[in-house]
């Protein structure tokens, strides 16, 4: 085991673009790979993904992986596990890194106990032990209450890092890269789970985790009347309107507005939490915002706990009000 | 359909946030007094995954839970919702353990069962929020998964499943046997009605102790860890929120609006 060096990241695209954050891997395993004086490489899966090498070396990589295969097209556990398996198995690297995504989510585990190694999920700091060169892995856990922090002894060390929990480098077009393909090896005939096709939830207006300010609302709205509410502030704010689980789980809104620990990671500019009690999960998604608002009539309530400015009062009354002032000020 | 359902009891993770404590002495959660523990929300989902699919087409549900004292009333919450048969490995040599030991113990379990068509896992447990040993189970016995359902079918011998991606779903199919992970968004599982209490109440749980699985000792619990837990804390809050009064809530908000545009947030 000896030989295993380096940080591999494990990169995604997202609509033809480097995601984001496979570009926060790439900084924040930059430093891991100064720190153990090794090389940071990155292994792009996918159909059609070797333009995206260039962007990864700007963003970061010594080395890019390229694995071009039409069956990695859409992500299949299967496939996805035999293609990573060859291609770690081909570079041995000390840490993998992979994004705590929906591909991250179910394609990590798998990879690990295939490779019989150790795992953490949703690390949000991840450092080096510059005796032992032991990845030192922070994450959240009880539903954000606390933090653990874990090392594990087999190589290749792994773990799925959360989205902005990292920073990405400034790019830099004249960082100098080497591309290398590997082959995917895949046994077409071993996928067994098969993706059959994508359902869009189109959501009009500003994208969640892009927002400059996300408007969000919890059970105490109601209702879906309630969000509708919720949507001319969002307007007014250039923003986007987020949910907690209670209030998808009750189907008053899309899934794909949910903010938390099993939801979107945002971190706006502006956060305005109204009739949500902040629950640790809930505040997972959104604690990375530069300031939150709270709007809720029990001053017990968590997320005072969380805010930076607030008032204790029923939004019935109040968001009407916060709503035209903003409005008139914002003309001014 | 033979149907498999893997719970764990965890403390109840809607208990008030100022309630939460960690001993730094042991590095473990202490629970709060009085909360009694429950079954992690996810895994209560993947039970309802399992009951509307029993609806749907017949079958027999299994639920199986790893730990230790585990509180009888709490486990059974799955019988009372409509499951058949409730395993229970339960012994001190399982505690302790993180996705490694729990994946393998669990796996020789089902492997003990036998014959299965479908094992369902909630996506995460609510106290470690790790999400792997449902995948781990999967590895361990070689069958197929998929993660993060919302909606579970049976088709033409197949299972048919939706699965939650950030901008909708994909429509995923795999045959049987497969594991099934659960997100919340497949929908509030089902209240216990009184009968099905009364009916859960003269299930016998089946205990299994490690012997009885097969399992390897130094593979369980705490000795059959992967992963070395260094630290566990609470991170320090600032908690200075600034509130805003006024006359009533109108006014109180409008005072907040002007507030905030002084603090150049707006």
């Amino acid at each position: 085991m000896a030989d295993h060096k380096g940080v591999l990241v494990c990169g995604e695209a997202i609509e033809g673009k480097l995601a984001g954050v496979t570009a926060e891997m790439l900084g924040g395993g930059r430093k891991l790979a100064d720190k153990l004086d090794e090389g940071l490489s990155v292994v792009l899966l996918g159909s059609g993904v070797k333009g995206l090498a260039a962007e990864a070396i700007a963003c970061g990589a010594d080395k890019v992986y390229v694995v071009d295969d039409p069956l990695l097209k859409d992500y299949q556990t299967d496939a996805y596990v035999m293609a990573m398996v060859n291609a770690v198995n081909q570079v041995a690297p000390r840490v993998v890194l992979m994004g705590q995504t929906s591909m991250g989510r179910d394609l990590a585990p798998r990879l690990a106990f295939r490779l019989q190694t150790a795992l953490s999920m949703d690390c949000t700091e991840l450092d080096i032990d510059a005796q032992s060169k032991a990845l030192i892995q922070t994450r959240p856990v009880y539903g954000g209450n606390a933090r653990a922090v874990f090392t594990t002894e087999s190589l290749p060390q792994m773990a799925t890092v959360r989205a902005k929990a990292m920073s990405p480098l400034p790019r830099d077009d004249a960082r100098k890269g080497e591309v290398t393909d590997i082959t995917a090896g895949i046994d077409a005939s071993k996928i067994r789970a098969k993706f059959v096709q994508k359902v869009k939830e189109e959501v009009t207006g500003v994208k969640l985790e892009e927002a400059p300010a996300v408007i969000a609302g919890g059970r105490g709205l109601g209702g879906p009347d309630g969000f509708k509410q919720l949507e001319g502030l969002a307007r007014l704010l250039k923003g986007a309107v987020g949910a907690t689980r209670p209030a998808i789980d009750n189907g008053w809104v899309p899934t794909s507005i949910q903010v938390g620990l099993t939801g979107k990671i945002v971190a706006p500019e502006l956060y305005i939490a109204i009739a949500l009690s902040g629950s640790s999960q809930h505040m997972a998604g959104c604690s990375g915002s530069k300031t939150i608002v709270a709007i809720n009539k029990d001053p017990e309530a968590n997320i005072f706990r969380e805010a930076r400015f607030g008032i204790v009062a029923d939004w019935k009354q109040a968001l009407p009000a916060f709503t035209q002032k903003v409005q008139e000020l914002l003309k001014e | 359909m033979e149907l498999i359902v893997c719970v764990k009891q965890v403390p109840d993770p809607e208990a008030p946030p100022a309630s939460f404590k960690v001993d730094p002495a042991t590095n473990k959660v202490v629970p709060p007094p009085g909360v009694p523990p429950v079954i992690s929300t996810f895994d209560e989902t993947a039970v309802e995954a399992a009951l509307r699919l029993k609806d749907a087409k017949g079958g027999k549900i299994t639920v199986v839970s790893l730990g230790n004292n585990l509180v009888r009333d709490v486990v059974k919450k799955p019988l009372a919702m409509g499951a058949d048969q409730l395993i229970l490995l339960e012994d001190p040599v399982y505690e302790n353990g993180d996705s490694w030991s729990t994946a393998y113990a669990l796996s020789m379990a089902i492997k003990k069962i036998g014959s299965f068509d479908i094992i369902f896992c909630g996506r995460q447990a609510a106290d470690w929020d790790a999400g792997q040993v449902g995948l781990g189970i999967a590895e361990l016995l070689g069958i197929p998964s998929i993660t993060l359902a919302k909606k579970v079918e049976s088709v033409d011998g197949k299972v048919k499943v939706e699965r939650i991606v950030p901008d909708g779903f994909e429509i995923i199919e795999s045959p049987t046997p497969c594991l099934i992970t659960v997100t919340n968004e497949l929908g509030e599982p089902r209240y216990a009605p009184l009968k099905g209490i009364m009916r859960a109440a003269k299930i016998q749980p089946t205990i299994w102790k490690p012997q009885d699985i097969g399992v390897d000792p130094a593979q369980i619990g705490a000795s059959g860890r992967r992963t070395k837990l260094v630290k566990l804390f609470q991170p320090v809050k600032e908690g200075k929120c600034e509130i805003v009064e006024g006359e009533n809530a109108a006014d109180a908000a409008a005072k907040l609006a002007l507030r905030l545009r002084e603090a150049k947030v707006l």
